[in-house]
C-alpha cells in the first residue's frame, strides 16, 4: 500500500513539472530571433535525446549489476529503461526532422549526432526484440545484460568514428542551431523540461517494474494455487 | 601452455567437423559471390564508378557471408547438445570463445578471398597494388567483426528466430567498424598515402582488441545455464 501511494505521489509531482516545463516553453520563454516559434521544439527535442542516453546508461548498469549480485531488481530495471528509452529515442527521431525541414530545408542528414540517435535507437530495438524472443525466459536475464553491456560499449566507439568519418566529408547543410550561448532563460527552461522528462521517465520504469513483480507475484500464487488443487498448468 | 593447447584441441575439433560435411564453408563462399554479382548486376559500374562502389560491395558481401557463418557455427552445436557437452568441460569458458572465433575467422577468411578473386575478376581492377595495407585492413576488419559476430551468435541461438535475430544484434554494433573499414579500402585503392587512412587502421585495431577482451570475459555467461 505504502508502495502505491509513494507511486501516485510521484505521478502528480510528474504531472505538475510537466504543466511547469510546458508553460515555460510556450509562454515564459521568448521567441528565437532567427527560428521563430519552430524553435521551442527543441525543448521537447533535447531533454528526449538527454534521457535516452540516461536510459541506454541504466541498461548498461542494470546489466552489469545483475552479473555482479543476479538480484531481479537490476533486471527489471535495464528492461524497464529499454522499453521506455525507446520510446524517448523514437520522439528524438519524430521531433527532429519535424524541426530540421522548416529551418535546415531538409527532413533528415546523416549528420555525426543524427546518426549515432539512430544507431541509439536500432540498439533499443535490438535489445527489446531480444527480450521478447527467447526461447528459455530463465536466461533472459543474464543474456540480455551481456547484449546490453556490448551495445553501450559500442556507442562512444561509434561516436568517435562517425565524427572523424564525417569530418572528412564537406557537411551537406550548414548547421545553424543554437550551438554557442544560450540566453539564460532558454537554458532555464530547458533544464526544467529535461527534469521534467526524467521525472517522467523514472516514473514510467517505476510502474514498469511494479508490473513485473505483479507478474512474477501472479504467477507464484497461480503456481502454488496449482499444486494445492492439484491441476496441471 | 595449457589454455592454447586448449584452444587448439577446440580450433581443430570445429575444423575436424566443417572438412566432414564441408557445408558451412561452400554455403558462405557461394552467398558472398552471389552478393558481388548481384551488386554488379544492380549498379553496372564502370571505370571510375567502380572504384567508389568496390569496398563497400565486398565489405557488404564479408558481412553477410560471416553472418550465415556464424549462425551456423552455433546451429550445429545445438545438435546432440554439443553445447552442453562444452559446457561441462573443465575449462575457462574464454577459451571455448576464442577458439570459436579462431574458427569462424579462418571460414570467414577463406571466404574473402574468394569474393575478393571475383570482385577483381568481375569488377576488372587490381588488388595487389597495395596488398599489405589492403591484407592489414582485411584482417583487422575481419578479426573486429568475428569477435563480435561469435558472441553475438552464441546469445542468438538461445532465441526463436536466431538467424533473423543475429544480424540485428550484430550490424548496429558494427557501424563504427564498418564506417572504419570501407573508409580505409576506399583511400588504398585509390592510392592514397598510408597517413591518409592510418587512424581508420588503428580504430580497426582498437575496436578489435575492446571487442575481443569484452567478449572473453562475457562469455561465460553466454553459456552458464
Amino acid at each position: 500500500m505504502r508502495k502505491n501511494a509513494s507511486l501516485t505521489a510521484h505521478g502528480i509531482l510528474t504531472l505538475v513539472w510537466i504543466v511547469v516545463a510546458l508553460y515555460m516553453i510556450f509562454i515564459y520563454v521568448p521567441t528565437d530571433v532567427n527560428q521563430g516559434n519552430v524553435y521551442r521544439i527543441m525543448y521537447i527535442h533535447v531533454p528526449s535525446a538527454w534521457t535516452a542516453m540516461v536510459a541506454y546508461f541504466l541498461i548498461f548498469l542494470g546489466g552489469v549489476w545483475y552479473i555482479w549480485k543476479r538480484s531481479q531488481f537490476a533486471d527489471d530495471l535495464a528492461y524497464a529503461s529499454g522499453e521506455v528509452g525507446f520510446i524517448f529515442c523514437s520522439c528524438v527521431l519524430i521531433t527532429g526532422p519535424l524541426w530540421a525541414k522548416p529551418i535546415w530545408g531538409i527532413w533528415w542528414t546523416w549528420d555525426p549526432r543524427l546518426t549515432l540517435t539512430f544507431i541509439l535507437w536500432l540498439l533499443f530495438v535490438a535489445y527489446l526484440l531480444l527480450r521478447t524472443l527467447f526461447v528459455n525466459p530463465s536466461r533472459a536475464a543474464l543474456l540480455s545484460a551481456v547484449v546490453g553491456i556490448i551495445g553501450f560499449v559500442d556507442v562512444p566507439i561509434d561516436y568517435m568514428a562517425i565524427r572523424w568519418w564525417r569530418t572528412q566529408h564537406p557537411q551537406p547543410v550548414v548547421m545553424g542551431g543554437p550551438n554557442s550561448g544560450l540566453a539564460p532563460s532558454m537554458l532555464a527552461t530547458l533544464l526544467v523540461s529535461w527534469g521534467a522528462f526524467l521525472c517522467l521517465f523514472a516514473f514510467l520504469v517505476r510502474q514498469r517494474i511494479a508490473l513485473a513483480e505483479s507478474r512474477r507475484e501472479v504467477s507464484q500464487l497461480r503456481r502454488e494455487w496449482a499444486t494445492d488443487e492439484g491441476q496441471e498448468f | 601452455m595449457r589454455s592454447l593447447r586448449i584452444i587448439g584441441t577446440l580450433f581443430l575439433k570445429d575444423l575436424r567437423v566443417e572438412w566432414r560435411q564441408r557445408e558451412t564453408l561452400a554455403s558462405i563462399c557461394v552467398f558472398g559471390l552471389l552478393v558481388v554479382f548481384l551488386f554488379d548486376f544492380a549498379f553496372q559500374p564502370a571505370g571510375e564508378e567502380s572504384l567508389r562502389l568496390l569496398p563497400g560491395v565486398i565489405w557488404i558481401a564479408f558481412a553477410f557471408a560471416g553472418i550465415l557463418g556464424f549462425n551456423r557455427s552455433f546451429a550445429a552445436e545445438r545438435e546432440n547438445a554439443c553445447l552442453e557437452g562444452l559446457r561441462l568441460a573443465p575449462i575457462d569458458p574464454g577459451l571455448i570463445y576464442l577458439a570459436k572465433m579462431l574458427a569462424n575467422f579462418l571460414f570467414l577468411a577463406i571466404a574473402e578471398v574468394v569474393i575478393v578473386f571475383a570482385a577483381s575478376l568481375w569488377y576488372n581492377f587490381s588488388f595487389l597494388a597495395a596488398f599489405d595495407w589492403f591484407f592489414c585492413v582485411v584482417f583487422f576488419g575481419t578479426l573486429g567483426y568475428v569477435a563480435v559476430g561469435v558472441i553475438f551468435a552464441a546469445v542468438a541461438a538461445n532465441t526463436r528466430m536466431r538467424e533473423v535475430m543475429l544480424p540485428i544484434l550484430q550490424f548496429p554494433v558494427i557501424i563504427p567498424l564498418f564506417i572504419g573499414a570501407i573508409e580505409a579500402t576506399t583511400s588504398i585503392l585509390k592510392g592514397e598515402p598510408p597517413a591518409q587512412f592510418a587512424s581508420w587502421v588503428k580504430l580497426l585495431i582498437a575496436f578489435s582488441i575492446i571487442f575481443i577482451v569484452l567478449s572473453f570475459l562475457l562469455f561465460e555467461y553466454v553459456l552458464e545455464e
